[in-house]
C-alpha cells in the first residue's frame, strides 16, 4: 500500500516547454527594477531550486549555470557570482529531491531555508572577498521571502500536470 | 492520453555522478570570476549575453516605468503648475548665466589666444535617462538608456543638472552602466577649489564619498567645493562633485578623514548627461618625445644636441624647396629656422623669430618649430 504523502497524487509528466517557460519568466520578474528594496525573493533561485526538486533528471547543474551567467550580465554583477550560487543551490535540491518530496510544500519551504540562505552565502563571500561592500544584514531578508513564495509557486507550477479527479471505485489506484 | 510534447523520463541515459558535475560547473564558475576579474576579455562574452538579457529586462522595467508615469499623472494640476512655475525661473536664471558665459567663453579663448596657450577643453554631451538601478546590492550602478551605438564611451563621466553623479564602467550597443561616486571601488581625481589642492575622491559605499591620502594638516575646510580636476584625461575639469562635511584630524594617523557629500543627486537622479571631451585626447608625452637629449639619468647630452641639428637643417630645407615663394623671403626662411635649430636648446625665442621673421613662408618654419613650442 501507498503511503499517503502529499506527493502521492499521480499527476502528468511535465511538459519541457513549461520548464522553459517558467524559467524565462522569473527571470523577467527577476529583472524588474525595484531599486535597494532588499526583500525581494529571488524568482531565479526559486524556480530553479523548484524544478530541480521536481525533475532532478531534466532540470539540473547545467541549466543552474546558465541561468547564473544571464543573471550575473543583467545585474551587472562580477562574472561567475551567481553561477556558482545557482549551481550549488541546484546540486543540493537534486540531492535532496528524493527526501523532499516526501513532505508537505509547508514543510518543503521550511528545508529550502537552508539551501537559499547558503547561496545567498556564496554570493556574499565571493563579493566580500573581491572587495565590494557588505549590503548590511537586511540583505538576508530575500532568503525568507523566497523560501514563503515555495508554497504559492508549488501550487502554481503543478498546475498544468494536475489530471482532472474522477472518482472511479473500480481503479487500483 | 495525448503523448505529443511529453518525453519518456531518461531512465537510463544518467550521464555523469552529480559529484562529477559539481565539480566541472564550480570549476567553470571559479574560472568565470577570476576571468573576469583579472582579465578583461570577457567583455565579448558579457556583450553578447546581453543581446539576450536586454530585452526581458527592457521588458520587465517597462511596466514599473508605466505604474510610476501612472502615478505622476495622477499628480494633480496644482503640483504641475508648480513645477512650471519653478522651471520657467529656473530657466530664466540659466538663461542670464548662459547669455555671459558665451561672451565669457569668447573673451577667455582669446585671451589664451593672447597668452599662447593650449585651447580649453572642449566639452561633447549626451543627455541620456536612467533606467533603473542595477540590483546588485554589493555595488552602485545605474543602467542609462544610451550605449555605445549613440556615442558613448567607457570612462565618461555622468553628470546630473547640478554635478557629476558618476562615470561610465561598461557600454553596451543600446545601454551603459554607469558607477555612482558613492560606490566603493569608485575613484576620480579632484581639484579643491578654495585652495586648488588635488586629491582622488572615493566612494564608501554608503552615499558619502571621502578624499584619501590627504596630509593630516592639508588645506581643507568644512563648506569647500569639489571639483574635477581633469587630471586623469577622461574627465571634464571644473565640474562640481562634492562639497567637504567634515573634516577630523587624528593625531594617531597621518592622513586626516575628509568626508564629502555629493552635490549631484547620485541616488536619485532621472535625466542625466553624459559629458566626456571632444576632439582627441593629447597623447601622454613618452620619456623621448619629452625632451630627445634628457637621459634616462636626466641629464641633457651635448652629443645629442649636435647630432640632431644638422637632421634640423635638412628637414628645413626639404620643405623649402618645396615651397613657392620668392628667393629673398626663402633666404629669410632658412636662416629663421637655422637659427630655431641651432638654438633649439631655447625653443621659446627661436621659434618667436621663425614667426615673426619670415610671414610669408611661416609655414615651413612653423612645422618645423612646432613640436618644440609645444612642449
Amino acid at each position: 500500500m501507498l503511503p499517503t504523502h502529499r506527493s502521492s497524487r499521480i499527476l502528468l509528466p511535465v511538459r519541457m516547454n513549461f520548464i522553459t517557460i517558467s524559467l524565462i519568466v522569473a527571470l523577467v520578474l527577476h529583472f524588474v527594477p525595484m531599486g535597494r528594496f532588499y526583500a525581494i525573493p529571488d524568482f531565479v533561485a526559486l524556480v530553479l531550486a523548484f524544478w530541480c526538486v521536481r525533475e532532478p533528471l531534466r532540470v539540473g547543474m547545467g541549466t543552474a549555470f546558465i541561468l547564473g551567467v544571464i543573471v550575473d550580465v543583467a545585474h551587472g554583477a562580477v562574472m561567475g557570482q551567481h553561477a556558482l550560487a545557482y549551481v550549488l543551490l541546484a546540486y543540493t535540491s537534486t540531492v535532496m529531491s528524493r527526501r523532499l518530496l516526501w513532505f508537505s510544500p509547508g514543510a518543503q519551504a521550511l528545508h529550502m531555508v537552508p539551501l537559499f540562505l547558503m547561496s545567498q552565502l556564496v554570493m556574499l563571500v565571493v563579493r566580500l572577498l573581491v572587495g565590494g561592500r557588505f549590503p548590511g544584514w537586511e540583505y538576508f531578508f530575500s532568503t525568507f521571502t523566497t523560501a514563503a513564495l515555495w508554497m504559492p509557486v508549488h501550487f502554481v507550477l503543478l498546475i498544468p500536470q494536475m489530471r482532472p479527479i474522477d472518482r472511479d471505485d473500480n481503479r487500483p489506484i | 492520453m495525448a503523448t505529443n510534447g511529453h518525453q519518456p523520463p531518461p531512465f537510463f541515459r544518467r550521464g555523469l555522478p552529480p559529484t562529477a558535475k559539481l565539480t566541472i560547473y564550480i570549476a567553470l564558475s571559479l574560472a568565470l570570476l577570476v576571468g573576469d576579474l583579472q582579465m578583461s576579455y570577457l567583455s565579448t562574452l558579457r556583450q553578447g549575453v546581453t543581446i539576450l538579457t536586454y530585452p526581458l529586462q527592457i521588458a520587465a522595467a517597462t511596466p514599473a516605468e508605466f505604474a510610476r508615469n501612472v502615478a505622476n499623472y495622477f499628480n494633480g494640476l496644482i503640483t504641475l503648475q508648480r513645477e512650471n512655475e519653478r522651471l520657467r525661473s529656473d530657466r530664466l536664471q540659466a538663461a542670464k548665466q548662459l547669455l555671459r558665459s558665451s561672451q565669457l567663453e569668447q573673451e577667455n579663448t582669446e585671451l589664451r589666444g593672447l597668452l599662447d596657450m593650449r585651447e580649453r577643453v572642449k566639452v561633447r554631451a549626451i543627455a541620456a535617462e536612467v533606467l533603473f538601478t542595477a540590483r546588485d546590492p554589493f555595488s552602485r550602478k545605474v543602467i542609462l538608456d544610451k550605449g555605445g551605438n549613440q556615442g558613448v564611451e567607457p570612462g565618461l563621466a555622468v553628470a546630473d543638472a547640478v554635478g557629476v553623479i558618476g562615470q561610465v564602467t561598461r557600454v553596451f550597443p543600446l545601454h551603459a552602466e554607469v558607477t555612482l561616486l558613492s560606490d566603493k571601488e569608485q575613484a576620480i581625481p579632484v581639484v579643491i577649489e578654495r585652495s586648488g589642492l588635488r586629491a582622488v575622491m572615493f566612494g564608501t559605499g554608503s552615499g558619502l564619498t571621502e578624499l584619501r591620502y590627504l596630509a593630516a594638516n592639508a588645506d581643507v575646510r568644512v563648506g569647500d567645493r569639489i571639483l574635477t580636476s581633469g587630471l586623469d584625461g577622461v574627465f571634464v575639469p571644473g565640474l562640481p562633485v562634492a562639497k567637504v562635511i567634515r573634516a577630523s584630524r587624528d593625531a594617531a594617523e597621518s592622513f586626516g578623514r575628509i568626508l564629502c557629500l555629493p552635490i549631484g543627486g547620485v541616488e536619485k537622479s532621472g535625466s542625466v548627461l553624459v559629458l566626456g571631451r571632444a576632439g582627441a585626447l593629447p597623447l601622454r608625452p613618452s620619456e623621448e618625445a619629452l625632451d630627445p637629449r634628457r637621459t634616462a639619468a636626466g641629464r641633457i647630452s651635448q652629443r645629442h644636441e649636435l647630432q640632431s641639428a644638422p637632421a634640423a637643417q635638412s628637414a628645413v630645407a626639404a620643405s623649402v624647396s618645396t615651397s613657392s615663394s620668392t628667393s629673398s623671403s626663402t633666404a629669410k626662411a632658412i636662416s629663421a629656422s637655422s637659427a630655431a635649430a641651432s638654438h633649439s636648446a631655447m625653443p621659446k625665442p627661436a621659434r618667436n623669430t621663425a614667426v615673426i621673421a619670415t610671414p610669408v613662408a611661416s609655414a615651413p618654419a612653423a612645422s618645423v618649430s612646432t613640436p618644440q613650442g609645444d612642449r
